[in-house]
């Protein structure tokens, strides 16, 4: 009886290194993660990637971690510098910037030199830094107007293509007593979407990156379209009251109560507003109307990523690990409606069958011709950002200090990237 | 007659004879003492004295937290000094806010005297009142700060559905620059005021009836006996409940993180949650701007607290001539 267990135990450990030694070579040790996908799905999605690698490599053991996404954003910092683990989640872009400065991350070019992700090409911009890449995107969104369908029926208007457009229906949406535009800006985020799609739509992507870059003061003429175009929409009233008190979440109501049409945000508002009772029928989304038609559209995509902490123990493992959560099939299955609901950043994987998926990665591939930014609060250094962005939230609510507000964030923008 | 016990114990220590006792037995009364406090005077210093003196020092730096202070911090000497106190507006904001803070936080003293005088009283039932006055105190600031957020809602808020049967307001506080830190004073109050009034309860049960009674014999009513009867005793109570609510209003933080994160545009700061913005939040990577903060909040609480204890040693030596 002995012997027949012994066999086949052998046996299967032969058949399990044999298909690992097929993939890579035989990893062991521990491979530790932290990971901030803490909200229920993708908590699912993180744990089911752990066990799913663990598995393909019998001799490795995956120890995961998941923290509050809110409370990560402060404790990345400990966490990287006391006791490093191999993998975790964070931001692309410049949100990653002082954590490369650092030498925090490792550098993981060289992955990027292989086969399997050629097909990530599209996003490698927001991954490099000082021409090296410092992680691996998992996921992506887009960005854009979330509005009523039904009631946009109702009132007889059309998804507007240019500003004038969306003018006149807002203008439209304000007679029947409604409001245009729900937002929460207490948490001052989202104010800087408002921010982006503004200034790349009256000056291009190219400007509003070297806006971000430092490149550009703010004083600049073209900055000060940007808000004359921003406070046309404001001198309407076609924000809802009040949005410095509430989060986004709060505003959201507004929404779905159908005191206010439209949206501007990102897929992820999608799944909370099917929750509170709207079908599909009810809302749609288009892309932000061109303002500029001389400039070509660019688009707010912000990507989630993973990296390798410069401390990590197990290098061959993390890189293995990186490898396996880019690849076609994983980005398909973790992406799809019932998991993350957003999109897939290998080219080779496919799009969920989902409305709002389908819209936005054809937005994004075929109608983001000016380029893909990652968002206000990534695109911009840290402390430009947090000025930043109190500095729109107070437009939005007195628009008539603009001119203090200009000279704050050009004061703040002379000394940040000195 | 050679086995006759002495008459009297003999409580002369051996002479010679026995074994000699080892130093700690001979310092025992005096080591004893210091071996019980050592845990707490070794965490007291790791945890409050050293990093009093790291904040001093890491303000004289450019860093950002990541790494070592000697590799990825730069020495810029009082450079963050000079930018902190030579006009950066936030600071500003938060200086003036701690004031507020400061002045109307005191507001609790008062009413928590008046609570406490006007419940102790022998009626049946009183602790129930005595209990449900001091539930705020007992809340988390955090659950007070969220409860009083919804209070103010701009549309759904109680404040706003009482004064609509006025025909007043509405009034968006949290979201008015002007009103925003009044409005997270009062809420601070609420459970301030609960404590103010336990530490006045306690002090009237010491209150000396006898001297109540000669007061009363004396003519003595109303405001005239609180004044010069009742308070005078009550000093130990106002002293503590004084120095409560000053450190209280200094440390104001958990407040103005839950109500409105500082906002709206920054107009509800003070001194520790700028600090902890600029070294710890989200977006604050400036450590030495952080420290310098730190340091300045530092010495401010110190006026006060050399105050307080300068007072309670002056108390002490009145009390033991």
């Amino acid at each position: 009886m002995r012997s027949i267990l012994t066999a086949l135990a052998a046996t299967t450990a032969l058949a399990g290194a044999a298909h690992a030694d097929a993939h890579a070579p035989a990893l062991s040790g521990t491979l530790r993660i932290v990971s901030d996908m803490s909200n229920p799905a993708p908590r699912a999605v993180m744990e089911e990637l752990a066990s799913g690698f663990d598995e393909m490599h019998p001799d490795l053991t995956v120890e995961l971690e998941v923290v509050d996404r809110e409370a990560w954003k402060t404790q990345i910092r400990n966490t990287l510098s006391a006791n490093p683990p191999d993998v975790v989640n964070w931001y692309a872009a410049n949100r990653m910037g002082p954590y490369v400065e650092a030498g925090l991350f490792a550098d993981v070019s060289d992955l990027w030199q292989e086969e399997e992700l050629q097909d990530l090409q599209a996003v490698k911009g927001a991954m490099t830094i000082d021409d090296k890449q410092w992680g691996v995107p998992y996921t992506y969104y887009q960005w854009g107007i979330y509005y009523r369908e039904d009631i946009f029926d109702e009132l007889g208007l059309e998804e507007p293509a240019t500003f004038e457009e969306e003018k006149a229906n807002c203008q439209k949406i304000l007679d029947a007593g409604k409001k245009c535009y729900a937002i929460g800006t207490k948490f001052l985020w989202t104010a800087g979407g408002w921010f982006d799609y503004l200034n790349m739509r009256t000056n291009g992507f190219d400007y509003h990156m070297r806006l971000a870059n430092g490149e550009i003061p703010w004083t600049d003429e073209g900055v000060a379209q940007t808000f004359a175009n921003w406070r046309e929409l404001i001198d309407m009233g076609a924000f809802i009251d009040d949005h410095q008190s509430y989060s986004w979440q709060e505003a959201l109501k507004f929404f779905t109560d159908g005191e206010a049409t439209a949206y501007l945000i990102g897929n992820f508002a999608v799944a909370p507003m099917r929750d509170a009772g709207l079908t599909d029928e009810q809302i749609d989304f288009y892309q932000f109307p061109a303002i500029n038609p001389d400039v070509e559209m660019g688009e707010d995509a912000p990507t989630d990523t993973f990296h390798i902490a410069a401390g990590a123990q197990n290098m061959d493992a993390a890189k293995a690990f990186l490898k396996y959560v880019v690849s076609p099939d994983v980005q398909t299955d973790i992406n799809s409606g019932e998991k993350l609901g957003q999109l897939p950043v290998n080219a080779k994987s496919s799009v969920d069958a989902d409305e709002f998926l389908e819209q936005g990665f054809e937005m994004l591939q075929n109608n983001a011709t000016g380029g893909v930014a990652q968002f206000f609060d990534r695109d911009f250094p840290a402390e430009m950002a947090s000025v930043g962005m109190e500095g729109l939230q107070e437009f939005m609510v007195f628009p008539d200090n603009l001119e203090d507000i200009i000279a704050r964030l050009e004061e703040a923008r002379q000394r940040i990237y000195e | 007659m050679t086995n006759v016990a002495p008459a009297v114990p003999d409580r002369h220590p051996p002479l010679g004879g026995g074994p000699r006792r080892g130093w700690y037995r001979r310092n025992e009364i005096a080591v004893t003492p210091w071996l019980f406090l050592l845990p707490g005077l070794l965490f007291f210093a790791v945890y409050v004295i050293i990093p009093i003196f790291q904040s001093f020092q890491i303000s004289l730096y450019e860093w950002n937290g990541l790494g070592d202070l000697s590799e990825t911090g730069e020495y810029v000497g009082l450079a963050n000094y000079e930018r902190l106190l030579g006009g950066d507006r936030k600071f500003e904001t938060s200086f003036w806010n701690n004031v507020r803070w400061l002045v109307l936080y005191l507001l609790a003293i008062p009413a928590g005297l008046f609570i406490a005088l006007f419940l102790n009283q022998t009626v049946a039932g009183i602790r129930v009142y005595k209990s449900l006055f001091f539930f705020p105190f007992v809340l988390s600031q955090v659950v007070v700060g969220l409860v009083f957020s919804w209070f103010y809602l701009p549309r759904e808020g109680l404040l706003n559905a009482i004064l609509a049967v006025f025909g007043a307001g509405p009034v968006n506080i949290l979201g008015d620059p002007d009103l925003a830190t009044y409005g997270i004073i009062a809420a601070g109050l609420w459970p301030q005021t609960a404590y103010c009034m336990i530490l006045y309860l306690t002090g009237l049960n010491a209150v000396d009836p006898e001297q109540v009674e000669a007061a009363r014999l004396d003519g003595a009513k109303g405001w005239k006996m609180l004044w010069y009867v009742i308070l005078p005793q009550l000093r130990p109570a106002t002293f503590i409940a004084f120095v409560v609510t000053i450190i209280g209003a200094l440390r104001s933080f958990d407040f103005i993180a839950v109500m409105t994160n500082g906002g709206p545009f920054g107009s509800t700061r003070v001194l520790s949650f700028y600090m902890f913005e600029e070294a710890l939040s989200e977006f604050g990577f400036r450590m030495g701007y952080g420290s310098a903060i730190a340091v300045v909040l530092f010495m401010l609480m110190l006026v006060f607290i050399t105050y307080f204890l300068w007072q309670m040693w002056s108390d002490e030596r009145a009390a033991r001539r």
